[in-house]
């Protein structure tokens, strides 16, 4: 059996969350440009300069993009034939994460308590979802999640009879609710069905998708492409001062769910979509 | 209305009445940062009828929390963050004598009544962009409630730092004012 120490993962987590936090991905720094062809409004487009511009600074000087590095989530696939050695993961996990924040210099937002608020001081604990999977392989995506964004998150319990109609109306009010607190133009994540918990991770992992690469689902697809168009007609534009560009994209991930249930959740990221994936397939480094 | 207005902080009401929602600004000299946690303490010592740890009137207050600086730096990343969460202290505040606000994101009906009420204004600087307005920071210093790390008081001196007015003081908001001009929906 194949086997992993801890000790390369928390090395690998520190590496991740700085990487994620200095640099956007290089789709979310595509959609940028594209947005700034699009947006017709001045103070939009300069807007969007100062987003591009702001990225450059942050990658060149390991700056972070935002000051809100996030809370981290981490989403694991981890081989049910691969063997963790070393001690706990999710111990090691953290411990990565602590190391990246202060070697980093990035900012440490977690509290111990959400009542007395007193600062963990390393940023720790992670947000950590584990997936078993075939094979001897691991796969680990930091996302550190900052909370003007996420505080704007809506669920939805719709009736099976809303429909199509409900989630698009609840998906849309929830965009418009949002308004420039999320620091638009965001990336929108939509969780359709499985349960309330379910629907709010679908749409979390929606975010994780490459920006531009429709659900394969051509319904699904025509859905996202529609409510992107609606979102931008809403008009908040960057930074909430007025445009057409409010949304990069629209990102929907659907699972079944049961018959007396419409669960539809909205979980949006600013332009700083940051995520920094490392996968590991046996080799040593 | 896109031409950029250079201005001192801190500034006086007469400044702050002549600035219109959607003017570009860039501001240079001092101004205070504090975020949730100050402004917790902020309202307890104003119930007490106490003194603010440092004299706030006339200034200008900038929502953020920046990163810890890299050394040879004067600051780390420091955009602003989202001010809704301080619409519940920001009217006591402005009738304390803070004369503005730094941040992003809308305010409540209260806060845009306290800002026509006070001559006060809020400035919009661009959130998601603290590695570039961290340029413009020339010194940072924490100058209240250190125990609160990153959410302490902070003393910011800065050159050229932008903004946009978002709220002027005749109420006149650029949330919207700016998204009804580009709204194509029924």
């Amino acid at each position: 059996m194949r086997e992993l120490n801890t000790d390369l993962i928390a090395a690998r987590v520190a590496a991740l969350c700085q990487e994620a936090n200095f640099g956007l991905p290089a789709d979310v720094l595509t959609a940028l440009a594209g947005a700034k062809e699009q947006e017709g409004s001045p103070t939009g487009r300069r807007i969007l300069d100062e987003l591009c511009a702001n990225a450059g600074i942050a990658a060149s000087e390991r700056v972070p993009v935002c000051q809100d590095t996030g809370m981290v989530l981490a989403f694991v696939e981890t081989g049910q034939d691969l063997h963790i050695v070393g001690g706990s993961l999710s111990e090691a996990i953290n411990r990565g994460v602590a190391q990246g924040y202060r070697d980093g210099y990035l900012r440490k937002s977690v509290v111990v308590d959400p009542l007395h608020r007193v600062n963990t001081g390393d940023n720790t604990p992670a947000v950590i979802y584990y997936d078993i999977v075939p094979g001897d392989n691991f796969r680990i995506a930091i996302m550190p999640k900052g909370f003007g964004s996420e505080n704007c998150t809506a669920l939805g319990m719709l009736k099976p009879a809303d429909g199509l109609a409900g989630v698009r109306q609840f998906v849309i009010a929830a965009v418009e609710r949002a308004g420039a607190n999320p620091c638009p133009p965001v990336v929108v994540g939509v969780g359709l069905g499985g349960t309330a918990d379910k629907a709010l991770l679908l749409a979390k992992r929606a975010l994780l998708r490459p920006l531009g690469a429709s659900n394969p689902d051509t319904d699904l697809a025509a859905l996202e492409s529609e409510l992107k168009t609606a979102i931008n007609a809403l008009g908040i534009g960057p930074e909430g001062f007025g445009g057409q560009v409010t949304a990069l994209a629209v990102q929907i991930e659907a699972f079944p769910t049961h018959i007396a249930g419409l669960p539809v959740a909205v979980n949006i990221s600013c332009h700083a979509l940051r995520h920094k994936t490392w996968v590991w397939n046996g080799e040593q480094d | 209305m896109d031409e950029c207005r250079h201005i001192e902080t801190p500034f006086s009401a007469e400044v702050a009445r002549e600035l219109q929602a959607g003017q570009r600004v860039l501001l240079t000299g001092a101004f205070y940062g504090a975020r949730d946690q100050a402004h917790r303490r902020f309202a307890e010592v104003l119930a007490q009828g106490g003194e603010l740890p440092v004299d706030l009137r006339g200034q200008l207050i900038y929502y953020v929390g920046p990163t810890p600086a890299r050394p040879g730096h004067a600051c780390g990343a420091a955009g602003p963050t989202t001010a809704g969460r301080m619409d519940a202290f920001t009217p006591q505040l402005l009738a304390y004598g803070v004369r503005g606000i730094i941040a992003k994101g809308d305010r409540s009906p209260g806060v845009i009544a306290a800002i026509r009420q006070y001559d006060a204004v809020y400035l919009a600087a661009t959130g998601g962009a603290g590695a570039l307005l961290s340029h413009c920071i020339k010194e940072a210093r924490v100058a209240a409630f250190p125990d609160l790390g990153t959410e302490a008081v902070w003393r910011f001196i800065v050159e050229d730092f932008p903004a946009t007015v978002a709220i002027d003081s005749w109420g006149r908001d650029l949330y919207q004012i700016g998204p009804a001009g580009y709204r194509s929906v029924q």
